[in-house]
């Protein structure tokens, strides 16, 4: 996982809540076993209206998506989160999370902040009113700053830290393979088990 | 003395490998259930990694999400998929149910159906229903590919201590109330974000009379009401349902297992972040109107008018106009399955209401067994026979038309009345428009036309 401290960039106001991730990456787009290029299929049904939001050209290129409460609901499908970093976008600003989106953010390196309502609609309309709005998001500071809005977030500590040092989960885990040792020596046989085919 | 512990945090305890200050727990997984869809990229990154997998015998998995479910070629993606996971569960050793084996089934079927899925485990899955599990008390969450990944190579995860929910259903269920419209009227309360960050545990008197099918019906929701996990703390119904199931244990183990599982339930005094309690005398079979499942009213209810503008996007998307009966709406199509309804007993009461009926002229209706068991065993009761007579199809098992992987799907604008968990935009096919209903409802449904409850065709 690449470290993120930093990022400075433009916005995408997506103007709404629950937006699940069947949206984010329907279903039939899953049959895939590749973990990359799923960026052309970010919102798939919904990209097909060319008045959505994503297709508007004064929003191209941007690497920040501002989105309504309880984005990322749903079904677990990581692809959610491949196909928005494949897409170009380091960053995800919402009121909420659901949690496995938000986890499954965390094990890829895209930041999901969350911001009180006030502030994202602050962020949304700053991006609406002039879309060559830059949003600095810092993960160092845990602050957002932008033209009107200069805002500090929470992140657990220890996200935070691997997050900077861009560490792998699997990595920081084996370091305790000892403890796993004993925990599994420790386990009463009668639980159950698969036996190999 | 000790301090009085929820069920939750019993499990939870037993299973931290590695606790330090301003860390996650380490926490161990008992069992870890795999499937095509979320498992390739995983087994990918343990290969890039020179990794491999550290207990293949607390693994299995099936194939489930995008198998066909009727005769005819599988298009090449889905094979490469199912392809993929044949190839990478003999690679490392995991017991493997592919399509065409009588052990296959929707992952959260066959678990509970092998008595694999046993109260006081940790168990989890790349798919958000793995709440279905804590039916038995065990603790169980799904997780992304990359906690896939993480499990394989460890089997543990980190994790951080979730906030605890009581949601407490009391007094007597009334007659035609299924485990399905408890969940849906809990969610319907409490909202698609309500229980964000919370283990819920369902408790109360209406939750101890549901049999197991009924309670993994309401853990199962647990994710549409944005809970990490749902739980209902084991009890009499619990062991009899294990009793003598594959991978139960038996003779001395049993009473060992009974003994230890009789210490999980919630101890009195113990106190939740937060509790809900709901009336189950107030409940009634209910019907989702929008775009998430938080929509939903019950069947005598009028399509709501919208207060804000999420409700008039579905509205629109659901082709709804605000104070339309829902009894006036008219599904083109009825499906009962998926891993929220798809059990022995979900077919049972669908068959109850059909037997001897038939289903509405012009409306198309199929039912998907959850497993090639189930479909065996409603085989065996004649079921099988009671729905083809009715005018509905009878498929192999598999999620079908509950996500649309594979081709069992809804057209653009048909609208269907559905035993699975979520009415998302397009979830069961690209502009196909769900209704979340009960398997008593969906029966009802395919035999009027519209939306009706099993009473509603007496009259």
């Amino acid at each position: 996982m690449k470290p993120f401290t930093r990022h400075t960039g433009r916005a995408i106001p997506l103007d709404r809540s629950d937006v699940d991730t069947d949206q984010i990456v329907p279903a039939e787009h899953l049959r895939r076993i590749e973990r990359s290029g799923f960026g052309p299929f970010l919102f798939a049904e919904w990209r097909k209206d060319p008045d959505f939001v994503l297709n508007r050209p004064e929003f191209a290129g941007a690497t920040i998506l501002v989105a309504g409460p309880n984005f990322g609901s749903g079904s677990s499908r990581e692809h959610a989160v491949w196909a928005l970093e494949d897409a170009g976008f380091h960053v995800v600003i919402a009121p909420s999370f659901a949690d496995i989106f938000r986890n499954n953010c965390f094990k890829v390196g895209l930041l999901p902040v969350e911001l009180p309502q006030e502030s994202v609609r602050a962020l949304m309309d700053a991006v609406l009113d002039d879309p060559g709005t830059e949003i600095t998001v810092d993960l160092d500071a845990l602050r957002v700053s932008a033209t009107v809005v200069h805002e500090s977030f929470e992140i657990d500590p220890y996200t935070r830290w691997r997050l900077l040092e861009g560490l792998d989960d699997v990595d920081l885990t084996l370091r305790r393979a000892a403890a796993i040792d004993a925990y599994e020596r420790a386990r009463p046989a009668r639980l159950p088990s698969v036996p190999r085919p | 003395m000790v301090t009085p512990r929820t069920l939750a945090e019993k499990v939870w305890e037993r299973h931290v490998v590695h606790r330090a200050d301003g860390e996650p727990d380490l926490l161990y997984v008992d069992l870890h259930l795999v499937h095509e869809v979320t498992s390739p990229q995983a087994f990918e990154g343990l290969r890039l990694a020179g990794r491999s997998v550290r207990r293949p015998d607390l693994s299995v998995a099936t194939m489930d999400h995008n198998v066909p479910t009727a005769a005819g070629p599988v298009d090449p993606v889905s094979r490469t998929q199912m392809e993929a996971l044949e190839r990478n569960c003999s690679a490392a050793g995991i017991r493997l149910f592919p399509t065409g084996d009588v052990g296959q089934g929707i992952v959260h079927v066959i678990g509970p159906q092998m008595g694999l899925t046993q109260p006081g485990l940790v168990i989890v899955c790349g798919d958000s229903h793995t709440s279905t599990h804590g039916a038995f008390g065990a603790l169980a969450f799904g997780i992304g590919t990359s906690e896939v990944e993480h499990v394989l190579a460890t089997q543990t995860l980190p994790q951080r201590t979730p906030r605890t929910m009581a949601v407490t259903v009391g007094g007597e269920l009334p007659l035609g109330v299924s485990a399905k419209d408890v969940i849906l009227g809990i969610i319907a309360k409490i909202g698609t974000d309500g229980a964000v960050g919370h283990v819920i545990e369902y408790r109360g008197t209406a939750i101890g009379s549901l049999s197991m099918e009924g309670r993994m019906t309401i853990c199962n929701m647990s994710i549409e009401a944005g809970a990490r996990a749902g739980m209902v703390a084991p009890d009499e119904t619990t062991f009899a349902y294990l009793e003598g199931r594959p991978n139960a244990p038996t003779g001395s183990d049993w009473d060992d297992a009974l003994e230890d599982w009789r210490s999980l339930p919630t101890d009195d005094g113990a106190s939740f972040d937060r509790e809900v309690t709901i009336d189950a005398a107030s409940l009634r079979p209910h019907v989702s109107w929008g775009t998430n499942p938080g929509q939903t009213v019950t069947i005598d209810d009028v399509v709501p008018d919208p207060d804000d503008e999420a409700a008039e996007r579905a509205l629109a998307y659901m082709d709804l106009r605000p104070g339309t009966a829902i009894r006036d709406i008219r599904p083109d199509t009825v499906f009962i399955g998926s891993c929220t309804n798809s059990r022995i007993e979900d077919l049972r009461e669908a068959a109850r209401i059909l037997d001897g009926r038939r289903v509405r002229r012009g409306l198309r209706a199929m039912v998907v067994p959850g497993s090639m068991l189930v479909k065996r065993q409603a085989e065996r009761e004649g079921l099988d026979e009671v729905f083809v007579a009715a005018g509905f199809e009878w498929r192999d098992a598999g999620c079908s038309m509950c996500l649309g992987m594979n081709p069992d799907q809804l057209t653009p604008g048909e609208r269907c009345a559905s035993t699975s968990n979520r009415n998302f935009e397009g979830r069961q096919g690209k502009g196909g428009r769900t209704h979340l209903v009960s398997p008593a409802v969906a029966a009802a449904t395919a035999v009027a036309g519209h939306f009706a409850t099993p009473e509603d065709l007496e009259r």
